[in-house]
């Protein structure tokens, strides 16, 4: 089982929160706290499991992560979990970001953390891990999307007009933040079909 | 009406939505939570307006502010109302927004069952979906109760999409609504075989998932799971299942046997890491499972740890924590094959990664032996030296402390080093363990009666340096070893050199700065010191030692009367007393000491923590009851229970209590006297354990001189050095004496022979130090064994420990709401309303009921079975005449669960026919044996016996077998019934004596039928074709086209090492082998595995195939290289797979209702075959077809049956066979004439064979 799935930057802002148990708000952020304090900390270079903090689960549980530039990815998972599994599903996930905001970065994940939900619903539900072949998550990504823009319909024009005259005058909205190179695999690691 | 629209857009197109909320946080930084509390005020007007598009807009920015830690509880019933929108858009805000905050808690929740149900049953799948999705994560009891049957429903859902979220939410219903499990279970495991993967790769999650909480309910699944195993080429439900296995293994261990050979050849053959690690993992968790008496494993065990090297030496770091963490499971039962690899183990040490360090650390632990427990604590010593954070250098502490004390401290070869580290810890800044280091010191101190004088003296200059410890920080909890040091000083002074000085020490001033518990300690442990240093001025005609001493006690104590610790005030103030007391006395010159020394006299024995809880209760002890009558509350209500219960009652309770007799009180008084007299714990009038001391061979225990040039106690030079150049110099000296020994040994026995040379020092040569005889820990007489198991009564999962091999009861079935029309009838109903002959009904039913006789009749075996038997004899008869309906009713409850206690023998069956490796066999060929016996014929007697049923249960795995003796046991059960049930009785419960009943009968056994045949062979190897049973239809995706999965199972019948197998087909118009992503149309495959001598293994090649009605031919070539060890050669081997048009066709069960529709559609056309001269029995002739041709029996009556396949393509085949006097007619119906034409040819050529 997933018990949870984090990302926040490398300032620990959260920028997705997943509890598959029920937390209160605050220990919630206690959680995200403690766990961006103890991943934070690590070098690059190494291992990205991590025995699990005090507040979410104790011994069975493991958090396992991967950074990408700015963001940390991490799954709080029990024992019955592959390792080296849940490391490719977090790459799989990322991934399919990329390829869903077309070249992710921050910033997507920022202004549309509803689409990250749901593209992480279609791949871990309930704590369980729904799909791992990316197409068919993307596909299903697609086709929500899809139904949203046909029921948008035209009454939805408007809105996308005005929020593209929001957009417009954001200089200082920082392009560069990409999530970096995803690429990153685990040697010998086949992917999951 | 559009234009209508657009205004509305328009007029809240300035509407903040996420984006803009999102942005107006990131702008105001500075005061970031006033604007959010504006943006709140905001939503909340939002929220009360109208328009639903304005409302889920609000609802997303909660959603939002709830990631950032706002409670947003408040608009539930708001999100509610989103999820209730029409439009898709909307209620997927409303979905996310209720996942994300409704728990078990929120009421809302119960207003929302209705919705959900709705949304469940949406026409559009994404409503569906997402409602799916949604109530995964909020889903309460109540609402799993209403809706377990919708899902259920949603099981079988067109759309796998749907299908495979159905099925993992099962999961989370069964823990919220444990009744589910039961009703859902059938449908749950047929969905293992779900043509979808998604689908099968859920239900194999969820499955898992429930069996590694209560693993022993899933064995029977093993077969099922073993096919998938070997089938299954996704490597997330390959490493699900082969973790479940690891899970089952240790409560089956033959499904260990069976399982070690196809894992070995996983880590042979992938090339996915994650999969290779779950392998080992449960290989590992197979051995051991399986006792260590089995040499034949240990191949294995060599095999996982050098794979486990292999990852540890990775640059890698994920790999290198992953190896650590699976050698640290070998290392318990496999000490010696991980300790050849310390080396590895201790560079990891120096990783620069925590958590491999600490992964190492748990590996040294098994690691340590009398040889190298000095040296590597010494290498741990240096690491805590240096460690910089807290935790890692706590954990270091910890660990030292562990891998000293393992055991009983059974590798501590000299006790003097091992006190010397845990002073040596005492210098630890800022650790939390030092009560850890505490307790080590008062044990060791205990229990090794050696040591203490030793440890005292060490504890002495602890205490004399407390300063150092105490350092400046109150919360230092280091301090706590002076809590040790204080009671060693004081139980053992007899040891101290000089005991005044060290009660100088113990009341110092700044004794008082230390905790509470500490000082009273202090105090107590003075007044013990005052004692012995009272003793040793005895005699001396000069009093003014002993006198100076009260005087020190009586200027000192006072400090600890004014503690504000009550412990502390209590003990100084009356140890203050009898100072005061004995002074008066000294100045009298009265002599004191031995009277002083009396007050502490006896020893404490170490006891078990677990002790007191293990103390036995006496017989006739009942702690419940109230020793006097209980206190009424009030009078007025105590009147009214007297009225109420009756008089006599009360007596008698009474009664008990007054009736002993002074002849029972004597008895119990003498028993009482015994048992303490036995007793440990209870402190006896007479000082016996004084004897101790003066017990037998501790005087003559040698005690090491300690060379004492190296300054014991200057502090901050590390002691335990000098230990380690002292031990080795002592083993030194023992090696050499010992080699003179040997050597004087062998000059005697050269006559006699030549002895072996002792190689390397060995484990055992190591004489310890010291002549330590360990007290054990006390435990009271007849203690109860250890049996508290101490499982959480809050686990969720505990719930569902549920026997899913009961048939169901029409109670445990799920709600279903009637006013609902079912979109789908489930196939335990299907079963139900089935038209099946009233004859075939009225047997099963009958056996059921003389299964339950046979059980009962187990029970109660007494002289009065004979008796019984008639009489049930007559009672079955008149069952028999009973009318119909009573029958029926019966068995409806029975035919409505699946036929899973047949299932449980199943797997026995299965077990029992794997491979066991010969040495295994031989050890437990006696037992075994029987067992195979037993459950063989358990497995026979209890099958129910209707054909129909085992279709959709069938395994894959077991198909054969299991058809083969449902056949059987039909047969049996008919002629038993007639002539001797009795022995039917006796062998259901699987007694031995009923062993040779149950199996020997006149009927002789079907003919073992195999799917394999011989496709092609030469001296090098053998290539064994299944017949394609593994069809995959997967027409949705490609339109006229379909797969066909061909197991070929490679056997190597030379000495020689096969590699490099390519496997190669000339492709022919309607048939090609699918070849990976870019090779072309001639390419060979490469076989995935190599073959050792001997070995043989499954490879499958996918051939898609567009027509179906013909048989196809297909000529191919297998090319491998032949390695021995001089050469190597390139072989080639030629062959023809046949695809005959059987093997296009499916399984599938179908309901007669639904049968009955087709053949009446008349969409079918017939044909018809005669096989004369068939002289095997019919259900013979039925299990042939069904195995051979894939086909399943709809209906049985008689001698005439009804059988469907359907093809890969969806072409359905119904048969109508029907035998009398050697003559069997086929009547056959199928949509494609030439397919079934081809498919009567193949069954005819099937008989004829025979």
């Amino acid at each position: 089982m997933i018990k949870a799935i984090l990302i926040f930057n490398n300032h620990g802002k959260p920028r997705l929160s997943k509890f598959y148990e029920h937390y209160t708000e605050d220990t919630e952020q206690q959680i995200i706290r403690e766990t961006f304090h103890l991943v934070s900390k690590r070098d690059e270079n190494v291992c990205n499991f991590l025995e699990g903090g005090l507040l979410i689960g104790g011994s069975e549980n493991k958090l396992i992560y991967r950074h990408y530039a700015t963001l940390y990815f991490v799954f709080c998972v029990d024992s019955s979990e592959s390792e080296l599994g849940i490391l490719d599903l977090i790459q799989v996930f990322v991934e399919t970001l990329d390829k869903c905001f077309e070249n992710v970065c921050e910033l997507d994940l920022i202004f549309h953390m509803d689409k990250v939900h749901n593209i992480l619903a279609e791949m871990v539900m309930g704590g369980m891990v729904l799909e791992t072949n990316m197409s068919e998550i993307s596909t299903q990504a697609e086709a929500h999307s899809k139904m949203e823009k046909s029921e948008a319909g035209i009454a939805g024009a408007p809105a996308r007009a005005v929020s593209a005259v929001k957009n417009m005058n954001l200089p200082e909205m920082p392009k560069n933040i990409n999530i970096g190179d995803i690429s990153i695999k685990v040697p010998n690691l086949s992917s999951f079909k | 009406m559009a234009l209508k629209i657009v205004k509305g857009s328009i007029d809240r197109m300035f509407d903040k939505n996420l984006q803009d909320l999102v942005r107006g946080i990131r702008n105001h930084k500075e005061d970031e939570a006033k604007y959010i509390s504006t943006c709140i005020d905001e939503i909340k007007q939002e929220l009360k307006q109208d328009n639903i598009a304005v409302k889920a807009n609000a609802v997303c920015k909660l959603t939002y502010l709830q990631m950032l830690g706002y409670d947003v509880s408040w608009a539930a019933f708001n999100i509610v109302e989103v999820m209730s929108s029409s439009k898709f858009t909307y209620k997927r805000i409303g979905y996310l927004a209720a996942s994300q905050c409704f728990h078990e808690g929120t009421d809302v929740i119960m207003l929302t069952t209705n919705q959900i149900r709705k949304d469940l049953s949406s026409p559009h799948q994404y409503d569906t979906g997402v409602a799916l999705t949604g109530l995964s994560c909020f889903v309460t009891p109540d609402l799993a109760r209403d809706l377990a049957n919708d899902i259920m429903t949603l099981m079988s859902h067109t759309k796998p999409y749907i299908r495979k979220k159905a099925v993992l939410i099962m999961y989370k219903v069964f823990l919220k609504y444990p009744e589910s499990l039961r009703p859902a279970f059938p449908r749950l495991k047929e969905k293992l075989e779900d043509p979808d993967p998604g689908v099968q790769s859920a239900a194999v999650n969820v499955i898992c998932e429930l069996a590694r909480r209560n693993p022993k309910n899933y064995l029977s699944l093993a077969p099922l799971f073993f096919k998938l195993m070997t089938s299954s080429t996704n490597n997330w439900v390959l490493i699900k299942i082969i973790k479940l296995f690891g899970a089952l293994t240790p409560l089956e261990p033959r499904l260990g046997k069976k399982m070690i050979e196809p894992l070995t050849n996983l880590i042979h053959s992938t090339s996915a890491m994650s999969l290779l690690y779950e392998c080992v993992n449960t290989v590992i968790a197979v051995l051991i499972s399986l006792s260590s008496g089995m040499p034949n494993h240990s191949a294995s065990i060599q095999l996982c740890v050098q794979k486990l090297r292999i990852l540890i030496e990775d640059s890698d770091q994920n790999l290198k924590y992953l190896g650590l963490l699976a050698m640290s499971k070998i290392l318990k039962t496999h000490p010696k094959s991980v300790q050849s690899h310390k080396d590895l183990i201790l560079q990891c040490l120096d990783d620069k990664d925590e958590s491999i360090r600490l992964r190492a650390l748990d590996l040294l632990y098994g690691m340590v032996s009398k040889k190298n427990l000095m040296e590597i604590v010494k290498k741990l010593m240096l690491h805590v030296d240096k460690a910089e954070g807290t935790t890692y250098r706590d954990e270091l502490l910890t660990k030292i402390i562990d891998i000293c004390s393992q055991s009983n401290y059974q590798y501590i070869t000299n006790f003097e080093w091992y006190i010397s580290i845990l002073v040596e810890l005492t210098r630890l800044e800022g650790t939390r363990h030092g009560h850890l280091i505490a307790s080590q010191m008062l044990d060791v101190a205990i229990r090794v009666k050696a040591i203490r004088g030793f440890a005292v003296a060490q504890m002495a200059t602890l205490l004399d340096n407390a300063h150092l410890l105490t350092g400046n920080t109150q919360r230092n909890g280091i301090c706590e070893v002076l809590y040790a040091a204080a009671w060693i000083c004081g139980e053992f002074s007899e040891h101290l050199e000089e005991p005044m000085q060290t009660l100088e020490a113990m009341l110092r001033p700044k004794v008082a700065t230390l905790p509470g518990h500490i000082q009273a300690v202090y105090v107590q442990n003075a007044a013990k010191l005052f004692a012995t240093v009272l003793r040793k001025h005895e005699g001396e005609t000069d009093s003014q030692a002993a006198q100076e001493t009260s005087q020190l006690l009586i200027d000192r104590l006072p400090l600890f009367v004014q503690s504000a610790n009550l412990e502390v005030q209590e003990r100084a103030s009356c140890i203050l007393q009898l100072v005061k007391y004995i002074q008066k006395l000294q100045q009298k010159n009265v002599e004191v000491a031995e009277e002083v020394t009396a007050l502490f006299a006896g020893e404490l024995n170490p006891v078990a923590p677990k002790a007191q809880k293990k103390v036995p209760i006496p017989e006739g002890l009942d702690l419940d009851a109230w020793i006097n009558e209980p206190p009424s509350e009030s009078e007025s209500e105590d009147e009214k229970p007297k009225a109420v219960f009756t008089k006599e009652e009360h007596k008698h309770s009474r009664s008990r209590h007054t009736e002993v007799d002074e002849k029972e009180l004597a008895r119990r008084r003498e028993a009482r006297k015994q048992e303490q007299a036995n007793n440990p714990f209870y402190i006896k009038a007479s000082p016996s354990s004084q004897k101790v001391y003066d017990a037998p061979g501790v005087e003559h225990i040698p005690v090491v001189q300690i060379d004492l040039s190296v300054p014991l106690k200057v502090p901050g030079v590390p002691m335990s050095d000098q230990y380690l150049k002292l031990e080795e110099e002592r083993r030194q000296k023992d090696k050499a004496e010992r080699k003179k020994k040997e050597k004087k040994k062998k000059r005697e026995k050269r006559g006699k022979g030549r002895k072996a040379d002792s190689g390397p020092e060995s484990e055992e040569d190591i004489r310890p130090a010291h002549q330590v005889d360990i007290v054990t820990e006390e435990m009271p007489e007849n203690a109860l064994p250890s049996d508290d198991d101490d499982k959480d009564p809050n686990d969720p999962h505990k719930a569902l420990d549920i026997d899913l091999d009961k048939p169901l009861a029409d109670s445990e079935k799920l709600p279903v709401r009637t006013h609902r029309p079912e979109v789908l009838k489930s196939p335990a109903e299907d079963r139900v309303h089935e038209s099946i002959p009233q004859e075939t009904k009225k047997r099963s039913g009958k056996e059921k009921k003389e299964k339950k006789k046979g059980k009962e009749k187990d029970r109660k075996r007494s002289k009065e079975e004979k008796k019984k038997k008639k009489h049930k004899e007559v009672e079955e008869e008149l069952l028999e005449s009973q009318p119909e309906e009573a029958v029926q009713s019966e068995e409806t409850k029975e035919a409505a669960a699946p036929p899973t206690s047949a299932e449980a023998s199943d797997l026995d069956f299965w077990l029992c026919s794997a491979p066991v490796p010969p040495a295994a066999q031989e050890e437990t060929a006696p037992s075994s044996a029987a067992a195979v016996d037993t459950s063989s014929a358990a497995a026979l007697e209890s099958e129910p016996d209707e054909p129909k049923d085992a279709e959709p249960e069938d395994t894959k795995s077991s198909k054969h077998k299991k058809k083969k003796q449902k056949k059987e046991k039909e047969e049996k059960e008919k002629k038993k019934k007639k002539r001797h049930h009795h022995h039917h009785h006796h062998s259901d419960a699987g007694g031995e004596d009923s062993v040779q009943n149950g199996t020997v009968e006149e009927e002789e056994p079907l003919p073992p039928m195999s799917n394999y045949s011989l496709l092609a062979e030469n001296s090098y190897i053998k290539m064994m074709k299944e017949d394609a049973d593994q069809v995959y239809d997967i027409q949705g995706n490609h339109q006229d086209e379909s797969k066909v999965v061909v197991s070929v199972i490679f056997e190597n019948k030379s000495d020689s090492f096969l590699k490099s197998m390519e496997f190669n087909v000339m492709d022919s118009l309607n048939s090609k082998l699918q070849r990976p992503e870019g090779a072309g149309p001639h390419d060979s495959l490469t076989v995935p595995f190599q073959l050792p001598p001997g070995v043989s293994n499954e490879a499958r090649f996918v051939f898609s195939v567009q027509s179906i009605v013909m048989p196809q031919k297909l000529k191919g070539t297998l090319t491998f290289i032949v390695k021995s060890d001089e050469s190597s050669t390139h072989e080639k081997l030629d062959f023809k797979l046949h695809f005959t048009c059987t093997s296009y066709l499916i399984t599938t069960p179908c309901y007669s209702d639904a049968y009955a529709k087709l053949l009446e559609s008349g969409d079918l056309k017939g044909s018809s075959l005669r096989l004369e001269g068939i002289s095997m029995p019919f259900h013979h002739l039925l299990a042939r077809i069904c195995f051979h041709h894939h086909f399943s029996v709809v209906e049985r009556i008689d001698s005439c049956a009804s059988m469907y396949s359907r093809s890969i393509q969806g072409h359905h085949v119904c048969l109508l066979v029907k035998t009398s006097d050697q003559t069997v007619s086929i009547d056959a119906k199928c949509d494609e004439p030439s397919l079934l034409g081809n498919v009567l040819d193949e069954i005819k050529q099937t008989f004829s064979k025979c």
